[in-house]
């Protein structure tokens, strides 16, 4: 079996396309996650391949399905968080020797294939469909949920992982020689790191709304404490520290108006979710948590950096999107999980939302409310990456457990849990899902 | 600051010989007469792929905005930490942007707004490499 990556027919790009075909009619049920860590130990026990098999046990044992019945896998087979390989290292050879491996050697460790996970995972005996959804777990999720929907698959497993190796966050390869080739020195010449662009954004944007960094300090304040509610995330297994607004204020400078905090910490972490049809879901174990649409933008900006004009028009036309095919309005979200890594940016995703009616410009302004998870408008109430380290994972699995009501002490209280919304990455290009406790 | 070399490659090797003439050129589709930046191997607004040449530009713009890099990728720029990051809209077509570290323009304190003009300054292999300096008054 060779798993193609999924096809552009099977994202909602476009706004005008009407309520989703199979709104209500898929539904997420069971959620596994592998313990976190800072980076890999060198172990087979740890590596990124068998994290991700613990994770998908985890998932497939948390819906109470058997094995046998799961007849489809969806994968992210980038897993780096920034780290690779160092060409002409030694390969692992007493890890690669610990897995049924494929023809490459670093499958399991630097990258994940569909075919290392079912050669490493017996049980599943009855896999007929596999897809790759590049990028994160919010492309895969889009990819499933069309793939269960079209009847491609109906009982799923899709799958997120990161590996993070020894090493500072991007520098090794080009970027530790003393020549580019052209191509990608007419970009990366002058050294931005990752959280540059979206650092610029937000410059613009307080110049333009009158607004300031330190108004972040409330959103990242309750993302942290909403993530140390989060016992499968890494700052609540390994540093339960809150983060308080003078510490946040405090942080050293990434590339200014970006902090260390606004940039999210890489780590080793896998997610997994079992999908299938709504009817077969109601034999599960878990309540079904139903699927109102999934949503995507593949803009690109004009040229090397978006423009908050370009931010903002493409966020506004994502919340069309999202509202669209769920047939629903923001009146309708008991609360958002949308992206936050790089936290700078999540405002531009609430704004384009129109959540809680507010508008372009307002939403540093709502921070400043209460944003908790037990009042009447909680943001982020996974906590996000900025509460639980880098995933894109955190924002789907709190959906799913909130509209399930076992979100623990993370459990919204302050409304009625019955729609929610997540995704990302950027404000532009990313998907979107609408999970619903109802599949009305 | 000691810029990567550059080793220009079939895409990029008129934007990097220009440079080398102290000209600044950018990619421009002849069907569509639209400008685009960084360059590619297709039209991007084009269905049926534009057939690309190269334009000279005026080499005049305006300071869009700014970030000060602390913590750089980039192990040849570490050493000149923190230092400004600008982006650079063209006057030709503001929506086409530059890269400029603003050589001369103390570290955030970059007058977004201002009119700039390229220079260009040579990188660790002698490669030209386009810049951008604050046009006085």
């Amino acid at each position: 079996m060779t798993t193609p990556t999924a096809p552009d027919a099977m994202y909602r790009n476009d706004e005008g396309l009407g309520i989703w075909e199979h709104r209500g009619k898929v539904a997420a049920v069971g959620v596994g996650h592998a313990p976190t860590s800072r980076r890999w130990d060198g172990r087979p026990e740890t590596c990124v391949g068998a994290i991700t098999i613990d994770a998908l046990r985890k998932a497939i044992d948390d819906a109470g399905v058997a094995p046998d019945q799961i007849d489809g896998l969806v994968v992210v087979p980038v897993t780096t968080t920034g780290a690779f390989w160092e060409q002409g290292k030694p390969l692992p050879m007493d890890v690669i020797q610990s897995f049924n491996q494929t023809d490459d050697p670093l499958d399991g460790i630097a990258k994940l294939s569909a075919e290392w996970l079912l050669a490493n995972m017996p049980e599943l005996t009855n896999v007929n469909f596999t897809m790759y959804g590049p990028g994160c777990m919010s492309n895969a999720l889009n990819v499933t949920a069309q793939a269960v929907g079209d009847g491609l698959t109906h009982t799923c497993l899709v799958v997120k992982s990161w590996h993070n190796f020894e090493g500072r966050y991007y520098q090794g390869g080009a970027n530790a020689g003393n020549a580019l080739p052209g191509t990608p020195a007419v970009t990366q010449l002058w050294g931005g790191p990752a959280s540059y662009s979206t650092a610029l954004q937000f410059a613009e944007y307080c110049r333009k709304y009158g607004k300031t960094h330190e108004m972040m300090a409330p959103f990242m304040e309750n993302s942290r404490r909403n993530g140390l509610r989060f016992p499968e995330g890494y700052w609540a297994q390994h540093r339960p520290e809150e983060l308080i607004p003078e510490d946040y204020l405090a942080s050293r400078w990434i590339a200014k108006p970006a902090n260390l905090f606004d940039n999210d910490i890489p780590i080793m972490m896998s997610g997994a979710y079992l999908f299938s049809t709504a009817e077969r879901a109601q034999d599960m174990k878990q309540n079904p948590v139903y699927i109102l649409n999934h949503a995507s933008s593949n803009t690109r900006p004009r040229s090397l950096v978006p423009t908050l004009d370009e931010v903002e028009a493409d966020t506004a036309r994502t919340g069309r999107k999202i509202y669209e095919g769920a047939g629903i309005t923001a009146d309708d979200l008991s609360f958002e999980n949308m992206y936050d890594g790089f936290s700078l940016f999540h405002q531009f995703h609430l704004e384009g939302l129109g959540y809680r009616g507010i508008k372009f410009g307002e939403a540093l302004d709502f921070y400043q409310t209460d944003i908790s998870i037990e009042g009447p408008n909680p943001v982020s109430p996974s906590g996000g990456n900025v509460g639980s380290g880098r995933s894109r994972v955190w924002m789907h699995t709190d959906c799913i457990q909130q509209l399930q009501g076992r979100a623990g002490a993370r459990q919204v209280t302050g409304v009625k849990p019955e729609v929610g919304v997540s995704g990302g990455p950027m404000p532009l290009g990313g998907n979107y899902t609408v999970w619903s406790a109802s599949p009305d | 600051m000691a810029k990567q070399g550059v080793e220009p490659d079939e895409l990029t090797q008129p934007f990097w010989d220009a440079a080398n003439e102290k000209r600044l050129v950018i990619q421009n589709c002849v069907d569509c007469d639209r400008l685009q930046h960084p360059p590619s191997n297709t039209c991007r607004d084009c269905d049926d792929g534009g057939q690309l040449a190269w334009k000279q530009v005026s080499g005049r713009g305006t300071i869009y905005n700014y970030g000060v890099v602390h913590d750089c990728p980039v192990r040849l720029l570490q050493e000149d930490q923190p230092f400004n990051l600008a982006v650079i809209m063209l006057d030709d077509d503001p929506g086409i942007q530059m890269y400029s570290h603003l050589p001369g323009v103390p570290v955030d304190d970059v007058p977004v707004g201002a009119a700039v003009e390229v220079i260009f300054e040579p990188s660790a292999n002698g490669q030209l490499v386009p810049e951008w300096r604050v046009i006085d008054g």
